[in-house]
């Protein structure tokens, strides 16, 4: 089937501001009688509970944590991109949106991307009046840092902790409506099922994880802000409780997947000190700027102290490889080649996962102090995780799953393919395309939270009837049913294994084989493999205590249940895009010097899967991608 | 996988079944920690062993691991997060401690945080002080372009110090009267410093503090103790600009 995006005609700059005067409107006095439910509390599910329950309706706001102020958005560092051209450095709109397009290498759409480059102003503008204490200069004027994939300077920051302050605003403007009742807010709830009647999105199926007691709860319209699934890959920058869940839920009642293997892998991470750790920290890949990245030449000397290891048995691969960006080559490329050297034996630290960055030669060049000001922070978070001092040794860096530009197939109102399922934020796949630039994540969930779902929800609920559907209609009991019977089911396994030990061989596979680079024989394989470790699961998994309690085992077990189905989709999809692009590279098809060999011909589609059952072959339907605006190009960095 | 020499360590643990179950200690012995494990993955492999000895495996709140959600929160040995200087819980490591020690591992312990299970507490009580008034009523859209407030730089820098909060608890854990001061006044202060929140500011600290009171939260008698426990640095010269803006109020 060929997906209808729905984008809206005519010249782009008209787009947004035509489509906003097409859209249907509620009433304001008809808007308290439509129930929403927001699942996630993050920039995107924060900002759109706090904006719609402003607007009137009535909201219900859950997220599995023990208060909304406490999502993965928090963990941004760099900052968040606009194109207010404070600077007059030459940015404009058209200018942010050519960066994301050609940044995510054509494959996103248009009109998403021009409608995000447009409201990145006001979002600037609606964290001020919060409150947001970004950085200013002297004279107190709002102040900007550059960041990768632009030549401009357009990215506002709160010092190293731009999401954290950002992901508080909209918190706080959520608190306001909880307080005055428009938004009742679930905390510590997990939804394990979309309710779908007769064909549109009518509620949810939650655990609370105190009571254990599985809840209904009905609305006339759900969106699903939950974030990305790159947990998956057991090692990564996400969150521990980052799930798939709640979109792979949705997937398996309808909601077409679109582009699982776009998957961003970041280099400069801390590497893995032991099998029992998953979570890795990201530090801000600025230090590249003034660090040499470098790799002992021989075996031998891998368990040497840097020190030890004279300039000329070391290898600079990156200086060498790539001689005109060097250090600073883009992302996946750096991703890549630590990978392949360590692949190769001649990677550093614990499980010889890890090559050096050294800033030696800066420090001799610019003095320690210097170093200290740029970027003294980083230094003392990768103190005190390794306890080495980067200004006397090399750190020791690896890169880690932490974006997933894909995610839930949505139109241009962020609507699935179920009515009344819509999904925002990193959770839905709509214009990062296959690569995802810094400091535009915080910048799109906030987008679609605060400046388009408040438009667009709008269009929809003026279709429809309210409150048409309640909890005690026969598919909430049926869907309530089905997920105790799961909960049972892993309970009562009694196996040999933990849940971590199989999150941790499913990610071995993910991270192998449908990580950094693909193959078709490793893709191939991996689709052989996954099945084998889910079937055990399911049969020699181990997980104490009941369902009738707080029991952290059990949510667990049901998160990567779901990365057991997932992960097999998203090798799948890798399979099947016979293409480099962004972070999907597929050994096969690349250019003689490394670079992403893109095949437009064949592959200028967004590719959204539709579940058939599991051991079963999902179907693929695809969108068609046209670039009227921004032409085709190949992606250069040189 | 690791090339350094392991520690053997006892933990001694509070456990406790739910609300309503008193609770007591109970021992168990860490094996294989290395010095790289961060204190919550020595914690993940204990449970392992658990499970694997069929019984049920210690809870213990924790999300992000880099030190910014707030969600971590364990006393150990008598420290909130464990004592060490700007730093929680999920980034305190292993080397901090010798092979053979004794650590001992408690929830939060205070009257407005009542024990859910084990090391997890219930926190709401933060949330319902920000709700009474740690925000700007500003709606969305509507607001005038960033650069039509101009603030101070060092006014913009105080405002940071003070939003740094991670809402964790720690403050209220380590007062010896469960007192929300430096929560409450660190919002408090970083809204009254910028010209955004000075238009609410009066309203704000009186229904702040009320909540505060109404919650169950103590008074403060200058420990200083929060300061000692806030993994984030926040000084408590926000909960003196509190008590500042609290005396404002009354005039305004």
């Amino acid at each position: 089937m060929i997906l209808d995006g729905k984008c809206p005609t005519g010249p782009i700059e008209k787009s947004w501001d035509k489509h906003r005067f097409d859209l249907k409107l509620v009433n304001p006095a008809n808007k308290r009688k439509y129930n929403i439910i927001v699942v996630g509390t993050g920039l995107a599910g924060g900002a759109a509970a706090a904006t719609l329950g402003e607007l009137g309706y009535n909201v219900q706001a859950f997220c599995y944590q023990d208060s909304p102020r406490r999502a993965h958005s928090i963990a941004a560092q760099g900052g968040i991109n606009a194109a207010k051209n404070y600077p007059s450095d030459g940015d404009s709109v058209l200018r942010l949106m050519y960066d994301t397009i050609k940044g995510g290498d054509f494959r996103a759409r248009e009109a998403d991307v021009w409608r995000l480059a447009q409201v990145s102003n006001n979002i600037i503008d609606q964290c001020v009046a919060q409150g947001v204490p970004f950085g200013r200069d002297y004279a107190g004027y709002l102040d900007n840092r550059s960041f990768g994939g632009a030549q401009v300077s357009r990215t506002f920051y709160s010092r190293g902790e731009t999401g954290q302050q950002l992901l508080l605003g909209a918190y706080s403007a959520l608190s306001r409506q909880i307080k005055l009742g428009s938004v009742k807010m679930y905390n510590r709830r997990e939804m394990l099922d979309l309710v779908v009647v007769d064909g549109v999105a009518k509620g949810i199926t939650c655990r609370n994880l105190i009571t254990g007691e599985m809840e209904s709860y009905a609305a006339d319209a759900v969106c699903l802000c939950t974030g990305g699934y790159v947990n998956v890959f057991y090692l990564s920058t996400n969150a521990k409780g980052c799930s798939a869940t709640a979109i792979w839920k949705a997937a398996k009642k309808g909601a077409y997947f679109a582009n699982p293997c776009y998957t961003q892998i970041h280099p400069t991470c801390i590497p893995q000190a032991g099998e029992y750790q998953s979570k890795l920290t990201l530090m801000s890949e600025s230090l590249r700027n003034d660090g040499r990245i470098w790799v002992p030449k021989k075996k031998e000397d891998i368990g040497k102290r840097p020190d030890q290891i004279p300039e000329e048995d070391r290898d600079y691969y990156l200086e060498r490889k790539y001689p005109s960006f060097g250090n600073l080559a883009p992302r996946d490329i750096s991703s890549r080649s630590a990978k392949e050297a360590c692949d190769d034996g001649l990677g550093v630290g614990p499980g010889g996962r890890g090559v050096y960055l050294d800033f030696a030669d800066s420090i001799k060049r610019l003095s320690e102090d210097t170093i200290r000001e740029r970027y003294g922070n980083l230094f003392e978070m990768y103190e005190r995780i390794t306890d080495d001092n980067g200004y006397k040794t090399p750190m020791r860096i690896y890169p880690a799953p932490h974006y997933a530009m894909g995610g839930l197939w949505v139109d241009y109102n962020l609507m699935s393919n179920i009515p009344g399922l819509f999904v925002l934020g990193e959770a839905n796949f709509s214009v990062h395309g296959a690569n995802r630039l810094g400091a535009s994540a915080l910048m799109q969930g906030l987008s679609d939270g605060y400046f388009v779902i408040p438009y667009t929800i709008g269009g929809y609920l003026a279709t429809i009837k309210p409150g048409l559907v309640k909890t005690d209609h026969a598919e909430f009991k049926k869907s309530v049913e089905d997920v105790s019977a799961t909960t049972q089911k892993l309970l009562s396994i009694n196996g040999k294994r933990t849940v971590t030990e199989f999150h941790r061989d499913l990610g071995k596979i993910m991270w192998n084989q449908v990580g950094m680079a693909r193959s078709k024989e490793s893709l191939t394989d991996a689709i052989k493999q996954i099945p084998k470790i889910r079937e055990e699961f399911w049969n020699n998994v181990k997980v104490s205590g009941s369902g009738a309690e707080l029991n952290q085992q059990l949510e667990n077990a049901g998160r990567v249940a779901d990365f057991l189905e997932f992960g097999e989709l998203l090798a799948r999809d890798a399979l099947h895009r016979e293409e480099s692009c962004g972070g999907h590279f597929r050994v096969e098809h690349q250019l003689p010097d490394g670079e992403a060999k893109r095949n437009d011909a064949d592959f200028s589609y967004v590719g959204a899967w539709e579940f058939k059952g599991i051991d079963k072959e999902p179907e693929l339907h695809k969108e068609p991608l046209k670039f009227e605006t921004i032409h085709l190009a190949v992606r250069s960095y040189k | 996988m690791s090339d350094h020499k392991t520690m053997t360590l006892t933990l001694i643990v509070w456990r406790q079944k739910n609300a309503n179950d008193p609770g007591k200690f109970a021992t168990y012995t860490a094996k294989n920690i290395t010095e790289h494990h961060s204190f919550l993955e020595m914690l993940d492999c204990v449970n392992e062993d658990l499970i694997n000895d069929g019984k049920e495996p210690i809870v213990f709140d924790h999300d992000c691991r880099e030190g910014i959600c707030g969600m971590c929160s364990q006393i150990i040995n008598g420290a909130a997060h464990g004592g060490q200087d700007r730093t929680t819980v999920c980034q305190l490591h292993m080397r901090k401690f010798k092979d053979g020690d004794t650590i001992y591992i408690e929830p939060w312990r205070a009257r407005a945080f009542p024990i859910i299970k084990d090391l997890i507490v219930d926190r709401q009580a933060l949330d319902k002080i920000i709700q009474a008034g740690g925000y700007t009523s500003c709606h969305t859209g509507g607001t005038p372009d960033g650069n039509t407030i101009l603030i101070p730089k060092p006014i913009a820098e105080e405002a940071t110090d003070a939003a740094e909060c991670i809402g964790c608890g720690a403050c209220v854990a380590g007062c010896p009267n469960g007192a929300a001061m430096l929560f409450t006044g660190a919002k408090i202060s970083q809204l009254a410093l910028l010209p955004q929140g000075k238009v609410e500011a009066a309203a704000r600290v009186k229904n702040m503090t009320d909540t505060m009171s109404e919650c169950g939260f103590g008074n403060c008698t200058n420990h200083y103790e929060c300061q000692a426990s806030c993994p984030k640095g926040i000084n408590v010269k926000f909960i003196a600009r509190m008590n500042r803006e609290f005396l404002k109020a009354q005039f305004a």
